[in-house]
């Protein structure tokens, strides 16, 4: 492992136990770093409006990017289309600190992601389960998330994601060794990552929880499941006082042992983003099936 | 047994755990509420992100209680972030966190992460050998005030100090293995 994919591993275990919040501007990213983010994901359309408006999501315009990363002191992080590896350089070049290769935009590429040991530049990348999250770190990702389904405000599909990741680590500790070359061949992982999970016990990377985020008692729910931080992708700016709900989920996070905070947190917070029911999208809408 | 609690609101804090569950004689233990506080010897701040951290102290009116103990010479360390919860003054802005300690420091003072590093230094009051500096999004020192000591610079700027009870670095030993920082806290 070389000293940059270490310090880049690094960043992301200074998150930990954090909230990272999209934004789309650098007023609602001053929003953000006042109500208590570690990072900002800049993007131009929260995944709700993205689901809504359908079209092409690429990357967002540098200039945007820009003057959040003027605006906040803490992380700036920015999404590029899987496998666009110019979107990245771009991205890399204006020296933000964080790159989601994300799901949420449409991909570029159908068959493959980027090469991020070939940057300098971190990568967050999502994951469904063990075998997709050791693909990404193979591939270079200092950082894992669970897809959820993102501008859902259904927090679902994160729970199904965070469940599979820990119950199929728990499983591949309790293997023998001579049964991890097939258990690498059936979920498609590189063998030396299955090797070092199945001794460790444990992602060798930073473990986020996304997509689906919407209430402080959702953010406190993935952390019980083992979530290390979290993502609230449209549920800050979509929720009807999205400065309490954005300090609120904060909280939660931190304190997610304990119910008579989040109670107390949860209390007033006005409306949550609208949900959507899973089984009413469209399959070729699910956006967590993207990713190879 | 000393009880040493690692503040535990955000951040680098299961690292620190670890580190100090190596070294005989010490109890480890997260701290994250008043009651805490009242149960440990001494008390690190880890890395993680100031401005998260500063306004979680304040919303859980952890700030005081923490102060009290501090100046009445409960050991207190802090990495990164925990360093500039403890500075006096944070330049460029108007506002302190804890503000005990007489250094002016600079966040994000390297640059973003596309700047951060590591590198091994002789730090000869903490280890004979040198130690593996990890520099994360990292703050320095600009300027010591008072009876602080400096205890290590790197290219011309501060990146550790003590003042009496208090112990700050930029860098991070809990993400290295080498324990020669915590065994050297551990004994104050």
């Amino acid at each position: 492992m070389s000293d940059r994919f270490e310090l880049n591993k690094n960043l992301a275990q200074m998150l930990k136990g954090g909230v990272i919040m999209d934004v789309t501007n650098a007023k609602e990213a001053q929003i953000a770093q006042e109500a208590g983010a570690v990072a900002v994901m800049a993007l131009e359309r929260v995944p709700a409006d993205i689901r809504k408006q359908g079209g092409v999501a690429r990357m967002s315009d540098p200039k945007m990017i820009k003057e959040i990363k003027a605006t906040v002191t803490i992380p700036v992080m920015a999404k590029c289309r899987i496998g666009h590896i110019v979107e990245a350089r771009v991205l890399e070049a204006l020296g933000i600190d964080y790159i989601d290769e994300s799901e949420v935009l449409t991909p570029a590429d159908e068959s493959f992601h980027i090469d991020k040991h070939g940057f300098k530049i971190p990568f967050v990348c999502g994951a469904k389960n063990l075998g997709e999250a050791l693909r990404r770190i193979g591939e270079g990702a200092s950082m894992i998330r669970t897809k959820g389904e993102a501008g859902t405000g259904n927090v679902v599909e994160a729970v199904r994601h965070m469940r599979t990741i820990m119950g199929e680590m728990r499983r591949l500790k309790n293997l023998p060794a001579e049964e991890l070359m097939t258990a690498a061949k059936e979920m498609a992982a590189p063998y030396d990552l299955v090797v070092r999970v199945a001794k460790e016990g444990k992602l060798p990377v930073v473990n986020f929880a996304a997509g689906g985020v919407a209430t402080p008692a959702d953010a406190a729910l993935m952390m019980q499941l083992g979530s290390e931080g979290v993502f609230v992708g449209s549920g800050i700016f979509k929720s009807s006082n999205p400065e309490k709900m954005a300090k609120a989920i904060v909280k939660a996070t931190t304190y997610y042992n304990n119910p008579e905070i989040i109670a107390e947190v949860s209390e007033d917070l006005g409306e949550a983003m609208y949900g959507i029911e899973i089984s009413e999208i469209k399959p070729e809408n699910i956006l967590s099936d993207r990713g190879w | 047994m000393k009880t040493i609690g690692v503040l535990a609101l955000q951040g680098s804090v299961v690292e620190h755990i670890n580190s100090l569950q190596k070294i005989e004689g010490i109890l480890p233990m997260e701290v994250k509420s008043r009651k805490d506080i009242d149960k440990i010897d001494s008390i690190i701040m880890p890395g993680g992100e100031s401005t998260t951290i500063g306004k979680l102290l304040r919303d859980f009116e952890l700030l005081e209680p923490l102060s009290d103990r501090i100046n009445k010479g409960m050991p207190v360390w802090g990495t990164c972030a925990g360093m500039i919860l403890l500075a006096g003054k944070i330049i460029g802005e108007d506002h302190v966190h804890l503000g005990l300690m007489d250094i002016e420091v600079r966040r994000n003072a390297y640059g973003g992460q596309l700047d951060s590093f590591s590198c091994h230094a002789c730090i000869d009051k903490v280890s004979k050998a040198p130690v593996n500096l990890i520099f994360i999004r990292a703050p320095w020192i600009e300027r010591v005030n008072g009876n602080v000591e400096v205890l290590a610079e790197y290219e011309g700027k501060i990146i550790a100090a003590r003042q009496g009870n208090m112990l700050v670095t930029s860098f991070h030993p809990e993400l290295t293995e080498d324990l020669s920082f915590h065994k050297y806290f551990s004994e104050f």
